[in-house]
């Protein structure tokens, strides 16, 4: 009983700086300025359906990219000697521990114009290529940066599966193709989903990438909302009104997902 | 591994041991160059010395890199020195954009006492009542101001604000690869189909907007929304030859030659062809659009007097002179402007001589609400145009994958179901 106090503070936390600021989006969304109820800005946002649809599109991408990468390193790191594990994650790691923004810049030099490929490409005699404020950029820009983000929720799941497991397997005459689907996979479900929605969530609503490497002209639904509080439109309930529907369609694609939380399939 | 440490660690000594000694010997030649230390003289000091010992302090809320700091060797501190002259404590902060300082001051959470907004920015405020008029017997500097830069659109009566700087928009070009005299560039250099993929464009709707304005000879402030549609149209057609839409990156675009042609801010400008020697900067002679930034007092300040005298300091000689030798932008400040170098007095790119100041460019006022709606609506617009013809098939193929996907979803659960029966 007496340690219901002691997560009181926390409850107060969440209030503050959780549910107030939701129901503070969910109040400007539907007032004016002068703080009469409207719908405008909510049915507003509906001339957006290109920028929404391209941001689910790319993030979509970034994710499925993100997964197939990251699904086999997890697993060849999970099945390491322990120590080479520890400097393998550092290594995964390292990047995040640069600046964000930094990491973003750097892909701006390397894909450019005369950035650092083009130049390779002209030193072996062949013409430039245009790879920056291309979507193939954003996507890139998405993928390297949450690339952790999928493989740590992967690897950490992995990492649990017992090896007698496999060796089990192939005893009742799996091969590993077949350990792969009816195995692993399985097991590392939950990996995969929580996978899919630290990098999926983050990269729909990211706008610095799009704008440092798709050239301004790849608008994403981050840049709209970016717009809206600090750039020119300055409309803070037109702003709350695009995050809250985000909101809500990150809400039904993360139902829609956890429909496939295989709970009773766990072999265990 | 260790070996690799050693090396790594090696490399690293040696480094710094370079960079350390290349540093002084940059400094000393610095030094030697300009000795000169700047001094302070106040027209009236006796005027500064009214609220000493009170223990007062100001809020001073301005741009980024704004203001002389006193960081280069012989300059002056402004800060400290109204600090020193006055007692007043200056409590300095920075914003990025016009709009983060609205945001600021519109939702009331902190109190400042001066402010720095650009002309479009001011009439929105004086509109709302955001901003108090001055009482400019306690601003007799004000009287150095040009005559040119007083009584501007956005605050006709010169009430409510005192100019702090300006400066012009321009073509910034690559000399060696645009073959076109100086005399003959204008703004179709932006539209110059030789030259595509290598033209950058703002990446703000009024600045955009302005120049496609310019072109097809509407106001820089219109708010028809016929002559806007038309001014989105034209930057439909630029939209295909547009490298990129960009602001700050431009400093690194054009400095490393990624790209040839863009339009910016004539004191930007200044920064970028330092780098980039074959960089040129022109102000096309059609039209332009003349930017101001000005000092005002927000209606919540406290010190109302004291920011009066903070913004009059501003206004000394000596200081307005520091501060425009320091940020590189262009002053309306006549006694700075005089003892400015004659070299940057007669720079075009800085200083375009008063008549096309006075005849060619216009001053952005604040749009109705409605108007900058519908510029915002046709920016965004324009700028998702290019998946016209992707957009077809990219909405209906999302729509079925969603159907699928909860076709699925539903099969799924009806086996679930079943099985559970068993």
């Amino acid at each position: 009983m007496k340690l219901k106090y002691f997560s009181a503070p926390y409850l107060v936390w969440m209030v503050i700086f959780i549910v107030v600021p939701l129901l503070m989006i969910v109040y400007f969304a539907f007032t004016t300025d002068d703080g009469n109820l409207t719908i405008k800005y909510i049915s507003d946002v509906g001339q957006y359906a290109n920028i929404f649809v391209r941001s689910i599109w790319l993030s979509l991408i970034a994710t499925a990219v993100c997964l197939v990468i990251a699904y086999p390193v997890a697993f060849i790191l999970s099945r390491m000697d322990k120590h080479k594990q520890g400097t393998m994650l550092m290594i995964v790691m390292l990047p995040m521990w640069m600046n964000f923004l930094l990491r973003t810049y750097a892909w701006m030099t390397i894909l450019g114009n005369n950035g650092i490929i083009n130049h390779l490409l002209n030193l072996v005699g062949l013409d430039s290529v245009k790879l920056i404020n291309t979507s193939g950029a954003v996507v890139l820009g998405m993928v390297y940066n949450y690339l952790p983000f999928m493989i740590l929720p992967l690897y950490s799941v992995m990492e649990k599966i017992d090896k007698s497991l496999f060796e089990a397997s192939a005893d009742l005459g799996c091969n590993s193709l077949s350990t792969l689907i009816r195995v692993v996979i399985p097991l590392s479900a939950p990996g995969i989903t929580s996978g899919i929605t630290m990098v999926f969530v983050p990269a729909i609503s990211t706008f610095i990438i799009s704008r440092m490497l798709g050239g301004g002209s790849n608008l994403l639904i981050g840049d709209l909302i970016e717009m809206q509080f600090l750039g020119n439109a300055y409309n803070p309930h037109l702003g709350a009104a695009i995050s809250l529907v985000l909101m809500v369609i990150i809400l039904v694609i993360m139902t829609v997902m956890n429909q496939f939380d295989p709970d009773e399939q766990v072999l265990m | 591994m260790k070996k690799l440490f050693l090396i790594i660690s090696a490399f690293m000594i040696a480094f710094s041991m370079v960079s350390c000694s290349s540093e002084p010997a940059e400094n000393s030649g610095e030094e030697d160059e300009d000795i000169s230390v700047q001094t302070l003289t106040v027209s009236d000091p006796e005027y500064y010395t009214k609220f000493k010992d009170k223990g007062i302090s100001i809020n001073v809320y301005n741009w980024g890199e704004y203001i002389s700091t006193g960081a280069d060797e012989g300059t002056l501190d402004v800060n400290s020195e109204f600090e020193k002259l006055t007692g007043i404590k200056v409590n300095y902060t920075n914003y990025a954009t016009n709009e983060e300082l609205y945001a600021k001051l519109k939702g009331g959470g902190a109190s400042y006492d001066v402010i720095i907004p650009s002309d479009y920015m001011i009439s929105k405020m004086i509109n709302e009542k955001l901003v108090q008029p001055l009482d400019m017997d306690n601003i007799p500097n004000f009287r150095y101001i040009m005559e040119n830069f007083r009584n501007q659109a956005y605050d006709p009566e010169n009430a409510y604000s005192v100019p702090y700087t300006w400066g012009t928009v321009g073509i910034i070009y690559d000399t060696t690869m645009v073959d076109i005299p100086e005399e003959e560039i204008d703004w179709d250099l932006l539209w110059n189909e030789d030259y595509a993929d290598q033209i950058l464009m703002f990446d703000n709707p009024r600045d955009a907007f302005a120049i496609a304005e310019i072109m097809l000879g509407y106001s820089l402030n219109t708010e028809n929304p016929e002559e806007l549609e038309n001014a989105s149209r034209k930057l439909t057609q630029q939209k295909k030859i547009v490298q990129g839409y960009v602001m700050d990156e431009v400093f690194d675009k054009m400095g490393a030659g990624d790209a040839l042609i863009a339009p910016y801010y004539a004191g930007d400008a200044l920064t970028i062809l330092a780098e980039n020697e074959d960089l040129n900067f022109v102000v096309p002679k059609s039209s332009t659009n003349l930017f101001i930034d000005a000092m005002c007092i927000p209606t919540s300040a406290r010190q109302k007097e004291a920011a009066e005298m903070y913004i009059n300091f501003m206004c000394e000689p000596d200081i307005a002179f520091a501060n425009i030798d320091y940020i590189c932008y262009s002053t309306p400040h006549q006694a700075a402007f005089d003892m400015l170098d004659e070299e940057v007095r007669e720079s075009h790119i800085s200083y375009p001589d008063s008549q096309f100041i006075a005849d060619k460019t216009e001053v952005f006022v604040n749009l109705s609400e409605d108007a900058s709606f519908k510029m915002q609506n046709l920016w965004t617009e324009m700028k998702s145009a290019e998946d016209e013809t992707t957009n077809k098939w990219l909405v209906p193929i999302f729509l079925i994958f969603c159907i699928l996907l909860m076709i699925v979803v539903l099969i799924r659960r009806h086996i679930k179901a079943k099985k559970d029966i068993f």
